[in-house]
């Protein structure tokens, strides 16, 4: 009967079209972009060989080095912010608004689904000082604070940066977490605390350890996707003040489309993707040996 | 019960065992903490959208003039029509839908037929395929503008919405094919072994029998991948260079410049035509969103 589920013709015809497309659209370019590491020059102007200068040019680069620190930075901070905020509205919803926290997941999601572009305006108008005075500064002075130019300057434009990435995603990581709790056996809490854990040390004990796996899997989704972030950074700040807070992502961006340079972007772009494999590497094997211990 | 118990212990109310369950539940909301801290998510979630939608009503005088907080003191609707029509808006939609809507149909049906090819059928190599595809997930879109730029420049399709439908195709079939493969896993093989007894061919099986079968995944993941695409900015910015070409997100980020930097009105008019459509679309079809993007993620 397998004869019919082996159907070769049948295979190729459902398979064939995605894998082409596939190849075309990812496969084949990640190749082709290795290749480009090699040249200088762009679509227009036409390529030459360039060796391994692009490499060079990467390691004494301190666009590069910045870049790929605030890039690390960033992701471990909205990591660290989204997985922690998701996770006290988890237990929030789990074990105090119970039934009644339908209601509160649906709102609490609702920045999930918004563009990042509107996200990233909104925001940069929320904390403004000219030529309007934004709500958050207002706040500020009616507490007999100045103003804070929160994108005059690096640091202060980062902690937005990371308000709003958090803002924007602890309720996803608060219902990816909830779907977690949900599904630790009620007996295992009760006879926990029958053996007498209340309060925190039955969240630090039990319910802790038991979500663990779902943690773990949230965690390494957050810094694939924070390591790759760039809408909102180019809403918001554009990369400033300066290259303040510009990731690899956007400098990648800069060096192909605004200097034309696509061997040297592609160089970037590599170090990119050698980055997120590595991370998540880390991550994963880190993540399978907590797993296999608890 | 168990969780309610547990609720009730960690407030330190000991010795009160005996209350049933249902007590409880109408008890732990009434908590003044709880409250607290639900009443500042709300402001914290919705004050902003509020904040956006009176701002989008003001003029720029209120706007420069008056309190932050204050209410819009003439309600200037005609922001929105002037978002709309002289800030492009209504075109920039056109484009976003004409983009996303074809990638959209594109990638459910190569993704199905794919994730049954991959999950159904029997046949070496397929996990090694699976693999192939879901390393689409980890890498990331930079790797593949620049060659993709020079293709779609060579080829003639830049000036077109082409560039757009088919990147978005190709960098959305890893999370679909997953996803598809990951449902038929739930049909039962033998059902399609069954419908071939009966005469049908196995890709007449796929289309009748397999296809409606899996039509709530079809629209969870259609779902997941429209909010994905529909709010992309890098391959739009990438590959829309034309003014006329601009999807709605590359418009609005656009629109600051072009029009919105003296316009306060009409770009948190702007803002809010493109935040409340999604919100709209979400608010009906909540759950099915929730469960969709939360779903794609944990093997992500």
């Amino acid at each position: 009967m397998h004869r019919v589920l082996g159907d070769r013709r049948a295979i190729a015809i459902l398979l064939g079209p995605a894998l082409l497309v596939y190849s075309l659209i990812m496969l084949v370019p990640m190749v082709w972009s290795f290749g480009y590491s090699f040249t200088k020059g762009n679509t227009i102007d036409g390529f030459t060989g360039n060796g391994v200068a692009n490499f060079s040019r990467l390691f004494d680069d301190p666009a590069v080095h910045d870049a790929l620190w605030f890039t690390l930075k960033y992701a471990a901070l909205v990591t660290a912010g989204q997985v922690v905020a998701g996770y006290l509205l988890a237990l929030l919803y789990v074990f105090f608004l119970k039934k009644s926290s339908a209601l509160i997941r649906t709102l609490a999601f609702f920045p999930v689904v918004l563009p990042t572009v509107a996200v990233g305006l909104l925001f940069q108008k929320f904390f403004q000082v000219a030529p309007q005075t934004g709500p958050v500064n207002s706040l500020l002075n009616a507490f007999g604070v100045d103003s804070i130019d929160f994108f005059g300057s690096a640091g202060s434009a980062f902690w937005v940066l990371i308000l709003m990435d958090v803002w924007r995603s602890m309720g996803f990581y608060a219902v990816l977490l909830f779907a977690g709790l949900v599904d630790i056996p009620d007996e295992v809490l009760e006879s926990a605390r029958l053996d007498g854990a209340s309060g925190l040390r039955l969240i630090r004990h039990i319910v802790l350890p038991l979500s663990l796996p779902v943690l773990m899997s949230s965690l390494v989704f957050s810094i694939n996707g924070t390591l790759k972030v760039f809408d909102s950074i180019v809403a918001l700040t554009n990369g400033g003040p300066g290259n303040g807070t510009t990731p690899l992502t956007l400098y990648m961006f800069q060096t192909s489309f605004t200097y034309s340079d696509y061997g040297y972007g592609s160089t970037i772009a590599l170090l990119l993707t050698v980055v997120c494999l590595l991370v998540s590497l880390v991550v994963y094997r880190v993540s399978r040996r907590d797993l296999t211990e608890s | 019960m168990a969780i309610d118990t547990a609720v009730k212990t960690s407030a330190g109310r000991r010795g009160r065992t005996g209350d049933t369950a249902r007590t409880h539940r109408v008890r732990a909301p009434r908590r003044l903490w709880v409250k607290a801290v639900v009443t500042l998510l709300l402001v914290v979630e919705i004050y902003p959208l509020i904040w956006m939608f009176l701002t989008s009503l003001k003029s720029n005088d209120d706007y420069l003039n008056n309190s932050t907080w204050a209410l819009p003191t003439t309600w200037e609707w005609g922001n929105y029509t002037e978002a709309w029509t002289t800030g492009h808006l209504g075109l920039y939609v056109q484009n976003s839908l004409l983009a996303v809507l074809p990638a959209l149909a594109l990638m459910l049906l190569l993704g199905t037929a794919a994730g049954f090819a991959l999950q159904i059928m029997v046949w070496k190599g397929r996990s090694l395929t699976l693999l192939v595809f879901l390393a689409g997930m980890m890498v990331p879109p930079q790797m593949i503008l620049l060659p993709l730029f020079t293709a779609y420049f060579q080829t003639g399709l830049s000036g077109t919405l082409w560039p757009l439908i088919l990147t978005y195709t190709g960098t959305g079939l890893p999370l679909t094919v997953f996803m598809m493969a990951t449902y038929y896993r739930t049909v039962p093989r033998e059902l399609f072994e069954a419908a071939t007894i009966d005469g049908a061919g196995i890709l007449r099986a796929f289309w009748t029998i397999s296809v409606p079968m899996v039509r709530n995944a079809l629209l969870t993941v259609g779902l997941v991948q429209f909010f994905f695409i529909w709010n992309d900015l890098l391959i739009a910015l990438t590959f829309t260079n034309d003014q006329d070409m601009r999807t709605i997100q590359v418009g609005l980020l656009n629109f600051t410049g072009d029009f919105g930097a003296t316009q306060y009105g009409p770009l948190f008019a702007a803002i809010c035509i493109n935040v409340f459509g999604t919100l709209l679309i979400y608010l009906f079809l909540n759950q099915k969103v929730m469960k969709g993007l939360t779903s794609g993620a944990v093997k992500g």
